[in-house]
């Protein structure tokens, strides 16, 4: 006979070995630096080049966005439908993405067609033209798309939050309004691109089953372009956080549920609390079991999901409660987020649920590592903000280290409910 | 190419095996033949709420998620019309605890009231967050009434209505378990670092003496052809009058599935698609169109939706969707379209393919369907698809008397 109520043995994770496959780097003739991970077993590819490009360097609003979003949309050779319908020849996909410091554009294929599709890329990043009418059909339909996101609690809420911490002048406070996308120009657009662009700051980061010459490939394509040439200056800005500490707002009268969230301005990855706080943060409401999803949901049911995540920002990163929870229980779910905190201040965790959170970030990030894709988004994050290369052990190592009473001094100096910030949106 | 090895317990439970040495992770799925397809029309949303309660304590385990992430592993599960899907992903030398979970909750669940209590607050919090507090919201719901008049699929997976979860009793969740979730109508597949030798003796081992259960057999009424068109307005509290159409098309296993997947392709894949091309740049009807079809197993639905620019009129909107629609019927595609939805359709499917866990879900998807090969066979299937078939398909979709439209309008224009 089984023993069911026993649980087979295991071994812990934290005993596991558990190492970030290394990725191969070299340098293009332009002096862009390329990162690569050759793995996996479909024939595919993924292939990013990440700019200084983003909002931090505009300098009126949405103009880096909107730069980012319509590079796609012709160049000197060939229409936006032109393009796009060569590139989904090959089944390829071409994305593109705006951050707050970078942008990224983004190829994803069969190894197969990775020949013929670098020209495309290259005409796009080199002879991009932005076209008024499609700058019209941008302007109008993202018009569109922000009044019906107006329309949405927790988009309202995403905003405001964001501006509150770090004041709506930052970059990464402030937000788009209708009267942004009118006041849009193309000559704005063409100055960003070439500066940014053109002429711009790349590092690229390549991964998948790479054809065997994929060094000259990439030099014989993005090696040509006239990047990394003067480096640029980073404007300096400087985070003004809202005096109000509480904010309640009415978006909709009818609205069956409060978007909320709770914010506390916090270091960025370098201050030596950071990768300890990340534990912390998991106890808090960082996995399913965690202490907030416990409580909020699997036992009062106030909610469909409760999360706590810190964002990192280069600057300055913000450490942020989330959720959307009934109307009528929306105080009781934020009473409740702050006793949590309270808890983790007086009591230490113990032993038994500190063991389980280690052994559950272990295994998460055994299974985040596996398949190239994975393992470059590692290398991506480490290079693009100057952490050590040894960066990967140093997080196991912490993980494995942390005690109970070092996170119980974490959440002394920072789960200071009077230190949030706290919006509802209904 | 998937690899995998088949073998069924005497209890009926089918165990697929897919090796792959290359990671250090192994993924276990449980397949339960039950959706919201099988739901009382007046209990509905009931498959997916008790999705939720498998969470909450089984007969011997009081808690499902603690000891998996103890273990290292994460896990979460879905419903959908057709079935309920459950999987964990774990380190491959801790892959028993999965055994363990997994069997004891297709053993018995501990049927808590406080879990039924609990999950059906947190299920009326989801469907408020996606389907009330959300502007066009309540389409789908609308839609489905109207363009299914008799097959189950008339309602969504998250319910019609909040009352239906509110009122779910501990006895019904009871009948629904030794009903649906029995060895012989469930799919167990392992896939990661694993042997198969391995899994067939850990299988034996934990599930080999669950009671076998009684095969469910499903007598769903088949939705009439649609003989006459049907169309619904509602005014709601949106900034932009919307659109959505949608034709009956073919079942799971058809060939005329394959033909109105790529036809959906044509119509809406990417940005050099007809929709977007045609309605959003050249007209500037819509400022955003999307088509697609629902993957259902029973047939399903070719669906075009939109919203449409200011100023423009739902018969100017409407009219071009049907010249978009008229020429696909009336002229050929070009061979060179056709390779081009072909090349994207391959690539879907190698990307699909990568994670680990996708390939054991889909194992168990085909083996739901009759014969996990399928999942080889799918991309020669849609191969074999010529302009043709194409042309064919579109004329019997788009028969004008198989649309269903819903016209939304905004309140505030």
């Amino acid at each position: 006979m089984i023993n069911r109520k026993q649980q087979p043995h295991i071994t812990d994770p934290i005993h596991l070995p558990l190492q970030l496959p290394a990725a191969e780097t070299f340098t293009l003739s332009n002096g862009v630096q390329v990162y690569a991970v050759k793995a996996g077993a479909q024939e595919v590819v993924q292939l990013e080049l990440v700019f200084d490009a983003g909002n931090w360097y505009e300098q009126k609003n949405i103009v880096a966005a909107s730069t980012n979003f319509l590079l796609k949309n012709g160049t000197r050779h060939k229409t936006a439908f032109q393009l796009n319908e060569q590139v989904e020849m090959y089944g390829a996909y071409l994305n593109r993405a705006c951050y707050f410091e970078r942008a990224s554009v983004s190829l994803h294929s069969l190894s197969k067609f990775l020949p013929q599709l670098l020209p495309l890329l290259v005409e796009v990043l080199s002879e991009s033209v932005f076209p008024e009418e499609e700058i019209h059909i941008y302007r109008q339909n993202m018009q569109q798309r922000l009044s019906v996101n107006l329309k949405k609690p927790d988009f309202v809420a995403n905003r405001l939050i964001d501006a509150y911490v770090f004041g709506e002048q930052h970059p990464y406070g402030k937000y788009s309004h209708l009267s942004d996308y009118d006041a849009l120009t193309r000559n704005e657009i063409l100055q960003f691109f070439q500066q940014y662009y053109q002429n711009g700051q790349c590092t690229v980061f390549i991964a998948g089953n790479l054809p065997n010459n994929i060094e000259a490939l990439l030099n014989h394509s993005i090696g040509q372009l006239p990047l990394n040439g003067t480096a640029l200056v980073k404007p300096e800005y400087s985070i003004q956080p809202a005096a109000q500490k509480k904010y309640f707002v009415l978006n909709d009268d009818n609205g069956v549920q409060a978007a909320i969230r709770l914010a506390l301005p916090f270091p960025n990855r370098h201050h030596p609390d950071f990768l300890k706080a990340q534990l912390l943060n998991t106890v808090l409401g960082g996995y399913f079991g965690s202490r907030l999803m416990s409580n909020i949901r699997e036992d009062k049911g106030y909610t469909y999901g409760i999360h706590s995540y810190i964002q990192a920002f280069q600057q300055q990163s913000v450490w942020m409660v989330s959720t959307e929870a009934g109307r009528q229980v929306s105080e009781a779910a934020i009473e409740e987020t702050y006793k949590e905190m309270l808890k983790l201040q007086q009591q230490p965790i113990d032993e038994a649920e500190l063991s389980l959170v280690k052994n559950f970030l272990i295994g998460t990030l055994l299974g985040d590592i596996d398949g190239p894709f994975h393992i470059i988004e590692r290398w991506k994050n480490y290079v693009l903000n100057n952490m050590p290369m040894n960066y990967f052990d140093i997080t196991v190592q912490n993980i494995k280290s942390t005690t109970a009473e070092e996170l119980q001094q974490l959440a002394k100096k920072y789960l200071n409910p009077e230190n949030f910030y706290e919006l509802q949106v209904v | 190419m998937i690899e995998f090895n088949r073998f069924v317990l005497e209890n009926g439970l089918r165990v697929l095996v897919h090796e792959d040495n290359s990671t250090p992770m192994a993924v276990v799925n449980v397949l339960y033949d039950v959706g919201a397809r099988d739901e009382n029309p007046e209990k509905t949303g009931f498959a997916h709420l008790f999705e939720h309660l498998m969470f909450g304590g089984s007969k011997n385990i009081p808690d499902y998620d603690e000891p998996l992430q103890r273990a290292g592993g994460e896990n979460n599960a879905y419903t959908t019309e057709d079935v309920t899907n459950y999987y964990c992903q774990l380190p491959a030398k801790n892959i028993e605890t999965a055994f363990w979970l997994e069997s004891d909750r297709m053993l018995s669940l501990a049927f808590s009231k406080k879990s039924l209590e609990v999950q059906r607050k947190v299920v009326c919090e989801e469907f408020k967050e996606h389907y009330i507090n959300k502007p066009y919201g309540d389409m789908w719901h609308k839609m489905r009434a109207l363009a299914y008049q008799v097959h189950p699929y008339r309602w969504l997976t998250i319910g019609k209505e909040l009352s239906h979860i509110e009122q779910v009793q501990l006895d019904e969740v009871k009948a629904f378990f030794f009903k649906h979730y029995r060895p012989v109508n469930a799919i167990l597949v392992v896939a990661g670092n694993v042997t198969t030798e391995q899994v067939k003796q850990l299988a034996e081992k934990w599930f080999g003496d669950i009671p076998m259960g009684e095969k469910y057999v499903r007598h769903l009424p088949a939705e009439p052809t649609q003989t006459a068109p049907r169309s619904l307005e509602v005014t709601a509290d949106v900034p932009l009058h919307a659109i959505m159409k949608t034709w009956h098309m073919a079942g799971r296993l058809e060939q005329g599935y394959y033909v109105a997947d790529l036809i959906t392709e044509i119509l809406g894949g990417g940005s050099s698609s007809r929709l977007y091309q045609t309605l959003v740049k050249e007209q500037q009807l819509f400022s955003d169109i999307q088509c697609y079809q629902l993957g259902s197993i029973d047939p399903g639905l070719v669906t075009i939706q939109g919203k449409l620019v200011k100023g423009v009129t739902m018969q100017q909107a409407e009219a071009g969707i049907n010249a978009v629609i008229q020429q696909i019927v009336e002229q050929p595609v070009s061979e060179t379209e056709l390779t081009k939805i072909k090349n994207r359709t391959e690539s879907v499917i190698v990307f699909e393919d990568m994670a680990l866990m996708n390939r054991a879900g889909s194992l168990a998807y085909y083996e739901l369907l009759g014969n996990a090969q399928l999942m080889n066979e799918e991309l020669s299937r849609f191969q074999a698809v010529t302009t043709a078939d194409l042309q064919q398909g579109a004329a019997a979709i788009f028969n004008p008397n198989n649309v269903n439209t819903l016209y939304y309008y905004s309140q505030h224009l």
